[in-house]
């Protein structure tokens, strides 16, 4: 075991993989001998090569179509995309391309495709750069959508992540990568795709969260204890596919529910998981679901970041509604 | 207020023209089937003549009987490709099996002759999924819809040949209209800075729907926007099969010598409509403009040529019609035979495990299927 910061976690994933598998490659914008922008893929290009960790022209859909086509040789390619906000540059290769290539081809071709990136508020980034955009790829049908919020998750999700043999979205959130250190064991380990992981147990409501905001709603839920709840939170993990047993089992034994989110209330996942909730657990409700999520506006201005995040008190204001409904 | 206008230190007219004379168009046979550039003639066996002429003679019928079948309702989504069988299959004849082909919609041509059965071509042409099922060994990728995709993916592919060492080449192909798009641009300036095995071929058959080629572009040809990527650009006759095949073959030899990607521009014409869902050609192209490029035709000249050389006649021509129309119905039967698709079968091919909601659905469409 090792104390790290889920950017060594990271590191160490695809560490891991590019010595397990000779068809492993990174690229993407400054990857190779810079390490990334955030250190993420540091000391990998010395390790393993410029065969396998390289640096690509600036362009986010001519490394989309590099990813495709390099699949399409046998490789199982791991890009990066600098910001998820720069999604947009290369929307068509994941949502119009490598999301439906297993399918348009009748299951003759398969994209073993990781695609990494950063997003996430708190640190004061220039525009494009923290937005949550999850919910675009989750309406996607094809992709697999994954956002760690601890360096043990983050290892066994990417390693995961990495094998699987269709698309995956891997959202790194920025404010995380950093944050804190973990025990993370230094052999590899996988955690399965698809399947939440109950952070706190708790019997009087249930959290139902994922990236930055597993942490604010922790702390409401220290808090909350404080004043006699007793509150779980379910860190999703993947957010397609969703986790709706682990969901389901949480509201029908707390028999209330909120999900928070960081992307705007329009945007994100929060929807979709009530609307699984409403289906299959309504008659457990004691109370309505309801949601944390920011305004909806574009992304704020990097000073307002703090009065427009959503955060624990958020979190600990709409708890109380539901609590005392 | 504004000074007198300063003395210009730049001749920005002579740069341009100066670009533009470097694209020069490569023809080897000219319209009455003559040998006009004797240096550029590839060397093809008589055998290897006559097939390439066998394959545009079919190919012709082929669309022909396309358009019909479309019109009886037994086809679906067809894009014509009469006047376009030199650019399409003289540029796959210089192929080998280990290329891979990243087709554009209308390019189904060049799969077919890679390998492709009829009756698939059908069924994609039908929208089954089976037809986009390519069989094991025939290396390529069901037609591209999203136009560009398939120049960026083809750097991809070339990448992955070169990393594997492979001596084999990633073509794909787009027209006039898709030059302007951004994956154009990207895909083949990451080939040319990966210095990937790619031939990209950009058909210019002039109009892109009903947009004529002087509306996507102030340049003069495509064929220099391979400047752009630094990486050699050839402007050929796309009506002449013997300078598509040279153009192609000597780009290919370049790319699995490790020299990189080549753009290839062919000038060529579609006498149909952009594709049979209603495109009327006559309320944007004149039947002027039509009649000039029909004496240009592949076939009439590719035919004249061979004929002058004892290689071709009239049975021969006729045994190749009657083959292809046997064949096309054939294909057409064995289209119809294939079973139905259901959503299960759809819900099949989405990932190789099937997560947990699909797997929930697909319990409720089995149980409506079954009834």
């Amino acid at each position: 075991m090792a104390q790290m910061t889920m950017v060594q976690a990271i590191n160490d994933a695809l560490r891991n993989e590019l010595k397990n598998d000779p068809n492993v490659l990174l690229f993407g914008e400054d990857i190779g001998v810079n390490g990334g922008v955030f250190r993420v893929t540091d000391g990998l290009q010395k390790e393993f090569g410029e065969d396998k960790v390289f640096d690509t022209p600036l362009a986010e859909s001519g490394i989309g179509g590099l990813s495709i086509g390099l699949a399409l040789q046998g490789f199982r390619p791991v890009p990066e995309i600098q910001f998820f906000g720069f999604v947009f540059e290369v929307m068509d290769s994941i949502a119009g391309q490598m999301s439906r290539m297993r399918y348009r081809s009748g299951g003759r071709y398969n994209m073993p495709i990781t695609v990494r990136s950063p997003f996430g508020g708190g640190v004061h980034t220039p525009e494009l750069h923290s937005d949550s955009l999850e919910g675009l790829m989750v309406q996607t049908p094809g992709l697999k959508v994954v956002v760690p919020s601890t360096p043990y998750d983050a290892k066994g999700l990417l390693i995961s992540s990495i094998r699987d043999n269709d698309p995956v979205i891997f959202l790194e959130h920025l404010k995380l990568y950093r944050a804190f250190r973990e025990e993370v064991p230094e052999e590899e380990y996988t955690i399965p795709l698809g399947k939440a992981d109950v952070k706190r147990e708790g019997t009087d409501l249930s959290i139902i969260t994922y990236g930055a905001m597993v942490h604010e709603s922790l702390k409401a839920a220290e808090e909350l204890e404080k004043e006699g709840h007793s509150v779980e939170v379910i860190d999703l993990r993947t957010l397609m596919p969703l986790d709706v047993d682990t969901i389901v089992a949480s509201v029908e034994k707390t028999g209330r529910a909120i999900v928070v989110q960081e992307a705007q209330r329009q945007a994100g996942v929060a929807s979709h998981v009530i609307g699984e909730i409403m289906e299959r657990a309504v008659l457990s409700l004691e109370a309505p679901v309801l949601r944390v999520a920011a305004a909806d506006t574009v992304y704020p201005f990097s000073q307002a970041e703090s009065v427009w995040l959503p955060n624990y008190k958020d979190v600990i204001e709409t708890a109380k509604k539901v609590l005392t409904f | 207020m504004a000074g007198k206008a300063q003395k210009a230190q730049f001749d920005v007219k002579k740069t341009l023209k100066a670009v533009e004379e470097q694209f020069e168009t490569l023809q080897i046979l000219n319209e009455e089937g003559e040998v006009v550039n004797e240096a550029a003639m590839p060397e093809l066996t008589d055998d290897q003549l006559q097939e390439l002429m066998t394959r545009m003679v079919y190919t012709r019928i082929l669309d022909q009987r396309s358009i019909s079948l479309n019109r009886q309702g037994r086809l679906g989504f067809y894009a014509p490709t009469a006047g376009q069988e030199a650019s399409q299959l003289a540029s796959q004849f210089a192929l080998e099996k280990e290329d891979f082909i990243l087709p554009g919609y209308r390019d189904v041509p060049q799969l077919i002759w890679h390998g492709l059965p009829l009756s698939q071509a059908f069924l994609f042409s039908r929208g089954h999924f089976k037809g986009n099922k390519i069989p094991e060994g025939v290396n390529v990728i069901s037609p591209q819809i999203i136009i560009g995709a398939q120049y960026v993916q083809c750097a991809g592919v070339a990448l992955g040949m070169k990393k594997r060492g492979a001596k084999s080449v990633a073509i794909t192909y787009t027209g006039d209209g898709g030059a302007s798009q951004g994956d154009f641009y990207e895909g083949i300036n990451f080939a040319g800075a990966f210095k990937a095995p790619a031939i990209f071929v950009v058909q210019n058959n002039r109009f892109a729907i009903s947009t004529p080629v002087e509306k996507q572009s102030a340049a003069k040809t495509i064929a220099q926007k391979a400047v752009a990527a630094g990486i050699p650009g050839i402007q050929v006759d796309g009506m002449d099969p013997l300078a598509v095949y040279a153009a192609v073959r000597e780009a290919r030899e370049r790319a699995v010598n490790g020299e990189g990607p080549t753009l290839i521009e062919t000038l060529t014409y579609r006498y149909g409509p952009h594709t049979m869902a209603g495109d009327d050609p006559t309320r944007y192209r004149t039947s002027d403009l039509d009649n000039e490029w029909e004496r240009k035709d592949p076939l009439v000249r590719f035919r004249k040529f061979l004929e002058g050389r004892n290689l071709w006649n009239e049975e021969m021509e006729n045994e190749v019609i009657d083959r292809a129309k046997e064949d096309i119905k054939n294909a057409i039967k064995e289209a119809d035979d294939t079973p139905k698709q259901r959503v299960t079968d759809l819900m099949e091919i989405m990932y190789e495990e099937m997560p947990a909601h699909l797997e929930e659905q697909y319990e409720i469409y089995k149980a409506k299927e079954s009834k």
